[in-house]
């Protein structure tokens, strides 16, 4: 069978086999062609055996290098949060009442705030932190506060969250249902009265007397509200679960009022000052002095407060 | 003009140097040869040319020194901007995306000026090419310049072309490994030296320098030195005209781009045809041409080629034979210019006993004019926009989430990014104003929404773009409405600008 011979016409040496008079030219790859297929092969045995390649039932072999995209991963995070550690250093480092006279910190610590934001506080307020007037999520850009809008205010909010137990110190208050209470033309009064104080109607005596025997302690004779309970301004523009009559008539029958988890055992306390700095940051933040409480301060008579 | 007519080749084709074929020359000089075996690849034949002096020779040695000098020296030019820039006169600062080059300073979004510079280089070259043919090629080359370098080197290192020959076909002695290795090390250096002036463009280099020494410069510095030393070792060390030759497409270019009104080196066939030497000529008074054959020009080639062969794309057109042809014609009394700068069409009248036109027609063409007018155009194009540019400017996006917000009292609030430039190298304040929107008023991230005006002054850092947060707030009610940001710098130049910005309110279509 095997007749090798010169093929005459191209000088080449047939394989040797011929089929039905056809015949096949030797023509071998070219030499740098087969080494580097040959090189392949050796690097795919090294490769093999030094990564991660043979699928078993549970999992591929491990590779002696033990390298995997899972540690990789790992790794990188950890390089991520080693050069972010300075930083979170320094601001936990110093007092949050101070970190907004520092305007490079301060800008720091918004852009770790809005990243956590972007993370643990979207899916209720959104991704612009506008929230949602239909579900009751607040808006925390604009100047309107149920607790108060300083930093560390807000800071106390994110850390204790609003009405959902686990937490001693969380934000508690709780509006009375009035369903049953009020005849529907009370009602109708009322809630003329309540839009009154925002100036969309006109005042009228009967509603005014039943705020005052009802509503006053809360959300005070003007409808200025009361933070220390959380209790809404009423005398704005801006209405957490609607501002027709409509809307305030179903708030007295079933109030609905919102809960925030907290975020104190969750979230480190770098990230919650960062998350405070970004939403003190949004357009509506007020100064210390405004609005809180005053420190404890150190006098005989003097009472600490909330 | 000396002996007409006496050549059959040129009483056919007067223009024989422009069409003639090399074989025309070999056929009527050499033996007739057996046909060579075809081979696609052709050994390089080492070019050892020989030294010469003349005005051409002296020309490119002043082209060297200039060319060399700027390349060398550009990057150690100091050049006072201030405190806030820095000192260096020509710097590509691509970590802080700045250019700057003497007076003037770059920022990305004018990169047109460097595209500008680019298309004015491309067009320059046209120009040179169409005027003065490949002057270019001839003795501005970077390639040019460093093989003429290196050859310096060779003949200094190992003595003029027939000692050079000799030792290229002597045997490998101990003698010529070490003078092979002493010139390969002044090779290196010079590339070394090469290549490390390069990295000098982009950053300060009395400091980048140290740092290249004590290890501490970036990678990317020393990776670049280690490729450009390869280069120039190599290109310019060993392959040289090769380069020309084979790698460069700027002859193929430039060949489509010259015609027979381009000044190119040209032997003058007519003159010079039939060669014979000094005796033979006194011999046969008549007979030969001007040529004595004494390959002189072929010698100092620094690309070895035989210009008597007619233009081909091997000529850079140094016109180093110029010089070795015009000596040997002065010296047996003959009159220069057998090998000479010329037009084809020149050379056409004067094979026919016309006089050459003068110098300056042979510049001025059409094609010379319409390309410097482009150029030019170009040139002052830029200038006037350097001139007029504005070193303030303003941008603003509006924060498309929430598109607007509603205040407590009513009032509608809109956010901005509100991006201020400022491209002089010191502090300046801007004023920044609203305007249109009626009864607005702003204030920014770091400020209290007590102190909202409708115009801030801002302090922008030197050299820097500015970006604030701006909120802009309007009285219950405002619609929807295009308004403007306005800029402008508080010092004498008064430099202003505008922002085009939308107040999004409830109901806006958008």
């Amino acid at each position: 069978m095997a007749n090798k011979r010169i093929d005459e016409a191209t000088q080449t040496e047939t394989v040797g086999h011929e089929w039905d008079g056809i015949e096949e030219l030797n023509t071998p790859l070219p030499r740098w062609w087969l080494w580097s297929f040959y090189g392949c092969i050796a690097f795919a045995i090294g490769y093999m055996i030094v990564y991660p390649a043979i699928p078993m039932v549970h999992k591929a072999t491990e590779g002696t290098l033990g390298w995997s995209s899972r540690g990789q991963l790992a790794e990188e995070m950890k390089e991520a949060d080693a050069a972010r550690s300075t930083v979170r250093a320094k601001i936990a480092a110093v007092d949050i009442v101070k970190l907004p006279e520092q305007p490079d910190l301060m800008a720091q610590a918004v852009a770790g705030g809005a990243a956590a934001f972007k993370v643990n506080c979207v899916q209720c307020h959104g991704s612009g932190a506008a929230g949602s007037q239909t579900l009751g999520y607040p808006n925390l850009n604009d100047d309107d506060w149920l607790w108060g809008g300083d930093i560390k205010t807000i800071e106390y909010t994110i850390t204790h969250g609003i009405r959902q137990a686990n937490d001693d110190d969380l934000r508690q208050s709780a509006m009375p249902p009035f369903a049953g209470v009020f005849e529907p033309q009370q009602l109708d009064a009322l809630a003329t009265h309540v839009l009154s104080l925002s100036g969309k109607a006109k005042p009228n005596a009967q509603g005014a007397q039943i705020y005052a025997d009802n509503c006053v302690v809360c959300h005070g004779d003007k409808g200025q509200g009361d933070r220390t309970v959380g209790a809404p301004r009423l005398a704005d523009a801006i209405w957490l679960y609607g501002g027709t009559k409509a809307d305030i008539e179903k708030q007295i029958l079933n109030p609905r009022m919102g809960q925030m988890p907290h975020w104190g055992g969750r979230l480190d306390p770098v990230t919650i000052k960062m998350l405070a700095a970004y939403v003190y940051s949004l357009g509506g933040g007020e100064k210390i002095a405004q609005t809180t409480t005053p420190e404890p301060v150190k006098q005989d008579d003097g009472q600490p407060q909330q | 003009m000396d002996s007409p007519n006496n050549s059959t080749d040129t009483v056919e084709q007067p223009v024989s140097a422009a069409s003639a074929k090399p074989s025309d020359f070999t056929k009527r000089h050499d033996p007739p040869r057996e046909p060579a075996p075809v081979k696609l690849y052709e050994k390089r034949r080492a070019v050892h040319n020989k030294r010469i002096d003349g005005p051409f020779r002296r020309f490119k040695w002043f082209v060297m020194l200039v060319t060399l000098g700027i390349y060398y020296i550009t990057p150690w030019i100091r050049w006072d901007r201030g405190p806030y820039a820095p000192n260096q006169a020509v710097l590509i600062d691509l970590a802080n995306r700045r250019f700057y080059m003497f007076g003037i300073e770059i920022w990305p979004q004018e990169f047109y000026f460097v595209a500008g510079l680019l298309i004015m280089a491309g067009i320059g070259l046209f120009l040179v090419t169409s005027a003065v043919g490949r002057a270019w090629c001839g003795y501005a080359c970077p390639q040019t310049v460093w093989t003429d370098l290196f050859q310096h080197i060779d003949r200094f290192v190992d003595g003029d072309r027939n000692a050079r020959m000799r030792l290229d076909a002597a045997p490998w002695t101990w003698g010529k490994v070490l003078r092979r290795g002493f010139k390969w090390t002044i090779y290196l250096a010079i590339a070394f030296w090469t290549g490390g002036a390069w990295i000098m463009y982009f950053a300060d280099a009395p400091t980048l320098t140290h740092d290249f020494w004590t290890g501490q410069a970036a990678p990317v510095a020393y990776v670049t030195v280690a490729i450009l030393t390869a280069t120039t070792f190599v290109l310019g060390g060993f392959m040289r005209e090769q380069v020309c030759i084979y790698m460069c497409p700027w002859p193929r270019i430039q060949t489509a781009m010259l015609d027979e009104k381009s000044l190119i080196v040209t032997y003058k066939d007519w003159r010079g045809e039939p060669r014979g030497s000094v005796k033979k000529a006194a011999k046969n008074p008549g007979e030969f041409g001007d040529c004595i054959d004494c390959t002189q020009c072929v010698q100092v080639c620094p690309t070895g080629i035989d210009i008597r062969e007619g233009p081909q794309i091997g000529c850079i057109t140094c016109a180093l034979c110029i010089d070795a042809c015009d000596k040997v014609m002065k010296d047996i009394g003959r009159p220069r210019g057998l090998i000479d700068y010329a037009t084809l069409e020149d050379c056409k009248r004067e094979a026919a006993g016309e006089t050459p036109r003068p110098a300056w027609k042979t510049l001025l063409h059409p094609r010379t004019v319409i390309y410097f007018g482009i150029w030019a155009a170009i040139g002052l194009g830029m200038l006037f926009l350097l001139g007029t540019r504005s070193h303030t400017s303003i941008s603003a996006a509006p924060d498309r989430n929430p598109p607007y917000m509603l205040m407590s009292d009513g009032a509608l609030r809109n956010s901005y990014t509100v991006k201020l430039r400022n491209m002089e190298s010191r502090p300046r304040k801007m004023e920044v104003e609203i305007d249109g929107l009626a009864g607005a008023k702003m204030w920014t991230g770091t400020m209290d929404y007590a102190d909202a005006k409708r115009k801030l002054v801002i302090d922008v850092p030197p050299d820097e773009t500015k970006a604030l947060r701006v909120y802009v707030i309007a009285p219950p009610d405002t619609k929807a409405q295009d308004f403007h940001f306005g800029v402008t710098s508080l010092d004498p130049q008064k430099e202003t600008d505008q922002a085009e910005a939308r107040f999004t309110a409830p109901g806006d279509s958008e």
